[in-house]
């Protein structure tokens, strides 16, 4: 499978196909940079990143797509993707061609990447520990801190770190 | 049956576990009152205090020096390492090392949490700003069992159940056994939504209003919390509220025979002086359990299992 249509004529493609890398794709519209946040993938990264948003999609109607160049991400780092684009699809490329493809799923437990929203939380110090949120819900995502016990449902985006 | 490293939060207890700590605290009841004991001999509980308190930490001491074990204090915060800026981590690692256990008070919410991923010895969560306190909760569980009956328990918890920690991890802890709960509280008061959906979520019956008076015919436990005159901006609202929650003899001519009231304490008017008299009042034989429940925890925590 290449990064063709179904009867291998070329999509419509608004950026090119990419040789090597990952491509996430189904992410919900809107939500592409948060994507990149929760990858770590910021500003001064030295990977070719492309970001297409707002593309029509018939599963999510409009739909964000993110191509990371020479890098294969590992499953527990697009796992975390799950927080905020349940319906996301990563695909593994190499030579152009899918070599995997599969559907995020949230980990029991994130480390690291969203902030409690309890302003007297321990973990909102300068204490030597990272965030840790406990994934008590699927869908909807319904977090829970792991220190100060305090649900995190809405407006997850909000507190990536 | 009762094998955890630490005492954090009611959550992680299952009913097995607490049945295991109220059986311990049973037995060792004549220790609690003055029966030599040294099974704790030679051992030392380290008490960590970042906020006042009065019954919860001479309550630990008296536990352990019941058990025949003596007790370290960290002493003002303000004459400690922590006024030097030093992280609670590295505190706890530090005590950590000259204690058997650690007794931890806090004003962060998850910091008895922190205290347990680096202390090298068992934590006792002795309250985490309007997080858990625990052993408050078995205590409770314990005079309920005592003096009342766990069983198809009918209780009505009043007063502050927004804010008052007690009462959030008390009814978690009982609908664990099927207790049905009733919410009495006025309408800003009122205890939070997510609370309420896990007790639901867990099958439990609760009910909510603001009537005191609609109740106190039904049930067998009158848990009462303290309002605080803080959490009301107009002072005329809160004496119109506070004289609804309060308990006279006069008000409990309505109630079941054997009616036992419970309060963590300090009270300060929600219960008439006068009721102290009455056979209903077990709020000071709450406060001495918190001496069993605390020994029982200590003794599983530093000697392991039960």
């Amino acid at each position: 499978m290449s990064e063709t249509g179904q009867r291998g004529e070329p999509r419509e493609l608004r950026v090119k196909p990419i040789r090597n890398g990952t491509v996430i794709d189904h992410i919900a519209g809107g939500q592409a940079l948060n994507v990149l946040k929760i990858l770590g993938i910021s500003g001064t990264t030295d990977a070719t990143v492309s970001v297409v948003m707002n593309v029509e999609s018939g599963k999510l109607g409009k739909k964000d797509i993110v191509k990371v160049e020479d890098r294969e991400l590992l499953e527990e780092e697009v796992n975390r993707i799950a927080l905020i684009a349940p319906a996301a699809t990563i695909n593994i490329i190499r030579d152009y061609e899918v070599i995997e493809k599969r559907c995020v799923d949230l980990p029991e437990e994130i480390v690291g990447v969203v902030r409690c929203q309890n302003p007297s939380c321990i973990s909102n110090t300068s204490e030597p520990i990272r965030s840790r949120m406990l994934v008590k819900a699927k869908n909807p995502v319904l977090l829970r801190c792991l220190y100060c016990e305090q649900p995190l449902t809405d407006k997850i985006a909000d507190y990536l770190i | 049956m009762f094998n955890k490293r630490h005492v954090l939060s009611m959550r992680e207890f299952s009913r097995e576990e607490i049945d295991s700590v109220l059986d311990l605290a049973a037995s060792l009841e004549p220790y609690a009152r003055g029966k030599k004991s040294e099974t704790l001999s030679g051992k030392i509980l380290a008490l960590l205090f970042f906020e006042p308190s009065t019954r919860t930490r001479m309550s630990f001491e008296t536990a352990m020096k019941r058990l025949g074990g003596s007790v370290i204090n960290l002493g003002p915060a303000e004459g400690s390492s922590i006024s030097k800026g030093e992280s609670l981590a590295d505190t706890v690692r530090v005590i950590g090392g000259y204690a058997d256990a650690l007794v931890i008070r806090h004003p962060k919410e998850g910091s008895a949490r922190l205290a347990s991923e680096f202390s090298p010895v068992p934590v006792l969560n002795a309250g985490d700003g309007a997080g858990h306190h625990p052993t408050q909760t078995l205590l409770d569980l314990y005079t309920i069992k005592k003096e009342s009956r766990l069983e198809d328990l009918s209780i009505a918890l009043v007063g502050d159940l927004k804010y008052g920690r007690t009462v959030h991890s008390l009814a978690y802890a009982l609908s664990l056994y099927g207790a049905d709960i009733t919410l009495v509280s006025p309408p800003t008061l009122r205890m939070p939504e997510p609370i309420k959906a896990d007790l639901s979520s867990k099958g439990t019956a609760v009910r909510e209003t603001c009537d005191l008076g609609e109740v106190i015919s039904g049930v067998d436990v009158l848990y009462m919390t303290r309002i605080q005159r803080e959490r009301f901006p107009d002072p005329v609202e809160y004496s119109k509220v506070a004289r609804s929650y309060r308990i006279t003899p006069e008000f409990l001519a309505k109630a079941r025979e054997n009616l036992i009231i419970m309060h963590p304490l300090p009270r300060v008017d929600e219960i008439a002086p006068s009721v102290d008299e009455t056979p209903h009042a077990k709020y000071f034989q709450q406060s001495f359990y918190g001496v069993p429940v605390r020994m029982a925890l200590l003794k599983m925590l530093i000697c392991g299992g039960d």
